[in-house]
């Protein structure tokens, strides 16, 4: 089953798209990251995808085919948006009481004993929370409603290093023992190499990369090389980036497998995923969306290196 | 083996039942439970007052009018106290009641969508299973109708209090701020301006401003239909004999609408007491009208609000 679909998505604001384009397909059972700098349009498929934005162009549906914001689709999604919105001047308590009330799923013993675990007092005021325990509170009101689909908006953005290992214990927690599929953007790439399993990346509204990590990496490699020669291979392999050194070139390049052939003279490395996003990031006409193929018919023209980077 | 393993296939047409609507009920009262408990509560503070002060009025009103000879002095010094204290404490709390939707309006209605939009909690409330069509139109129905039911109460108790003035002051129950403040208005205008704010709230996304539009566009409806609508509510009655609309006002009065002469012969056209009852359904039947469809929109607004 797919836990997002979208087909042509497009969200425009005035003149200006936020989205465009976007098909894509995501399975469920894994932990997605959606990446992607500032304005690439992160939360406008979120929150298009949670039925709180209606799209301009094209279509989402989620778990497996429910219409995004539909009765159904609320049930199985739990959605955190950004800086944990929560009713400030509502005690702990009745967060919870009030999400059970406007859920028809709610597993108050699990809130209850999770926030016991934290050591956030029942009695006292959201608002009064730290930022980590507010983010913890809104992660738990969300987990309660026993989700299919946990959607997370910049969740790591306003918490420090301790609260961010805590909050993602929690959700990987939720994944192996309710198997929830979870979608969750940041900023926070070196955290999230080590986490997530699947990589949505998003530049200035446009969907670059969409694979499973593990697929990604194979896929890439870094070519080391004489500089002299970096014009010449970036062209014939269709880098994806070129870095140049004073003698020593890097190139990225895909790569059907390991045993692809290395040009005499130069070497083979494996990528990082953080290389790999930033290289993403800087050649803003590169695709890697192979899961396209899954979705709708593509182009089958090979990737071509638009832009390369000095 | 592999039918059995593969994932059922959610239908789409097996939309789960909607929750029911008691469960906002809750989530309504806690979350608005100021307003909720101010406004009745306001309300009732002031009638308590009314009842007392409403006892010494109706028991002022009665000793002057018994009082014999009327030209005494006895009953002249009964007459202008009455005027000065009784009536200055009536007129001030009238003109306060005129004010008394559009700060409903402002404070209880503006807020409701406007802070959920200001503070990002709307992507809390409209993401959960209630989903954000139902949970605006409780929401906002709930509080409407405590609002509302306040009023009317509260406005069947100035009746009773306000009844000596009518006579005493030369007002008819026609008389604008009179026929505002009993009968279905009061009731009607504070739902009005209920509306009027949860629409400016869910338009301007932000409260102060909400508030602000509110205040404006209840005063801008009340001089509409003082100065425009009111009068034209039924067709008005002419009259060129100055028995019928003249004398001194009281509570059986005409109201007077409008006057000319045809050659030499004065007329005059006007709004028979009798008909205070047809005109406060009209007037409580349109503002309810536009107070549903106020509603209507805000919830539409609610449905589709781009993000």
């Amino acid at each position: 089953m797919n836990v997002i679909e979208t087909t042509g998505l497009g969200k425009r604001y005035g003149d200006a798209w936020a989205l465009r384009d976007c098909t894509l397909a995501l399975p469920a059972g894994h932990l997605t990251a959606l990446v992607g700098p500032n304005g690439a349009g992160k939360t406008t498929l979120m929150n298009m995808t949670v039925g709180l934005a209606v799209p301009t162009a094209g279509t989402v549906r989620v778990l497996g085919g429910q219409p995004a914001g539909s009765a159904a689709a609320l049930d199985g999604i739990a959605f955190v948006g950004q800086d944990a919105p929560l009713y400030r001047n509502l005690p702990v308590r009745d967060m919870l009481h009030l999400t059970r009330n406007l859920n028809r799923n709610f597993d108050q013993k699990y809130a209850q004993a999770r926030l016991a675990d934290l050591g956030i007092p029942l009695g006292k005021k959201a608002g009064k929370l730290s930022g980590g325990q507010q983010a913890q509170l809104a992660l738990t009101v969300a987990l309660a409603r026993r989700p299919r689909l946990l959607i997370l908006d910049e969740p790591l953005a306003m918490l420090d290093p301790l609260a961010r290992q805590d909050f993602m214990t929690t959700v990987l927690t939720a994944m192996t023992d309710e198997g929830v599929s979870v979608l969750l953007s940041s900023h926070a790439l070196a955290e999230l190499e080590r986490l997530a399993d699947y990589l949505i990346l998003l530049s200035a509204g446009r969907l670059q990369v969409a694979d499973e990590v593990d697929d990604l990496l194979a896929s890439h490699r870094v070519l080391t090389g004489p500089a002299a020669e970096a014009d010449r291979y970036a062209a014939e392999l269709h880098a994806v980036q070129v870095r140049r050194g004073e003698a020593q070139a890097h190139l990225l390049v895909r790569a059907s497998g390991p045993a692809d052939p290395v040009p005499p003279g130069w070497e083979a490395h494996s990528v990082s995923l953080e290389e790999l996003v930033l290289a993403y990031l800087r050649a803003p006409g590169d695709t890697a969306v192979p899961s396209l193929a899954l979705a709708q018919p593509i182009d089958a023209t090979p990737i071509e290196a638009t832009e390369v980077t000095r | 083996m592999t039918a059995l393993t593969m994932p059922a296939q959610p239908r789409q047409d097996a939309a789960p039942r909607p929750l029911p609507w008691h469960r906002m009920a809750w989530v309504t009262w806690r979350q608005h439970r100021a307003t909720l408990l101010s406004v009745p509560g306001l309300f009732a503070a002031i009638g308590v007052f009314l009842v007392i002060a409403g006892l010494r009025v109706h028991h002022d009103y009665a000793v002057l009018t018994a009082c014999r000879p009327f030209s005494s002095a006895h009953c002249q010094t009964l007459n202008s106290n009455f005027d000065s204290t009784d009536w200055t404490m009536a007129n001030t709390i009238d003109i306060l009641l005129q004010l008394a939707p559009a700060l409903i309006g402002a404070f209880a209605g503006a807020p409701i969508l406007a802070r959920e939009l200001e503070t990002g909690t709307y992507r809390y409330a409209w993401t959960q299973s209630y989903g954000r069509t139902r949970w605006a139109i409780a929401k906002l129905t709930f509080i409407a109708v405590i609002v509302a039911a306040a009023a009317s109460l509260f406005s069947v108790l100035w009746t009773w209090f306000f009844q000596p003035f009518l006579k005493q002051e030369d007002l008819t129950v026609l008389s604008a701020t009179v026929f505002d403040t009993r009968g279905l208005s009061f009731a009607a205008w504070t739902l009005a301006a209920f509306t009027i704010g949860a629409l400016a709230g869910m338009l301007l996304r932000r409260i102060v401003p909400a508030m602000a539009i509110t205040l404006g566009g209840y005063l801008g409806l009340t001089l509409l239909t003082w100065l425009f609508l009111r009068k034209h509510y039924l067709p008005a009655l002419v009259t060129s004999n100055p028995g019928i609309v003249g004398g001194r006002l009281g509570p059986d009065s005409p109201w007077v609408v409008g006057t000319g002469h045809t050659g030499a012969t004065p007329w005059w056209s006007y709004q028979p007491v009798s008909r205070f009852w047809p005109m406060q359904f009209i007037e409580g039947g349109w503002l309810l009208v536009l107070s549903v469809l106020l509603i209507a929109a805000t919830v539409w607004l609610v449905r589709r609000r781009a993000t």
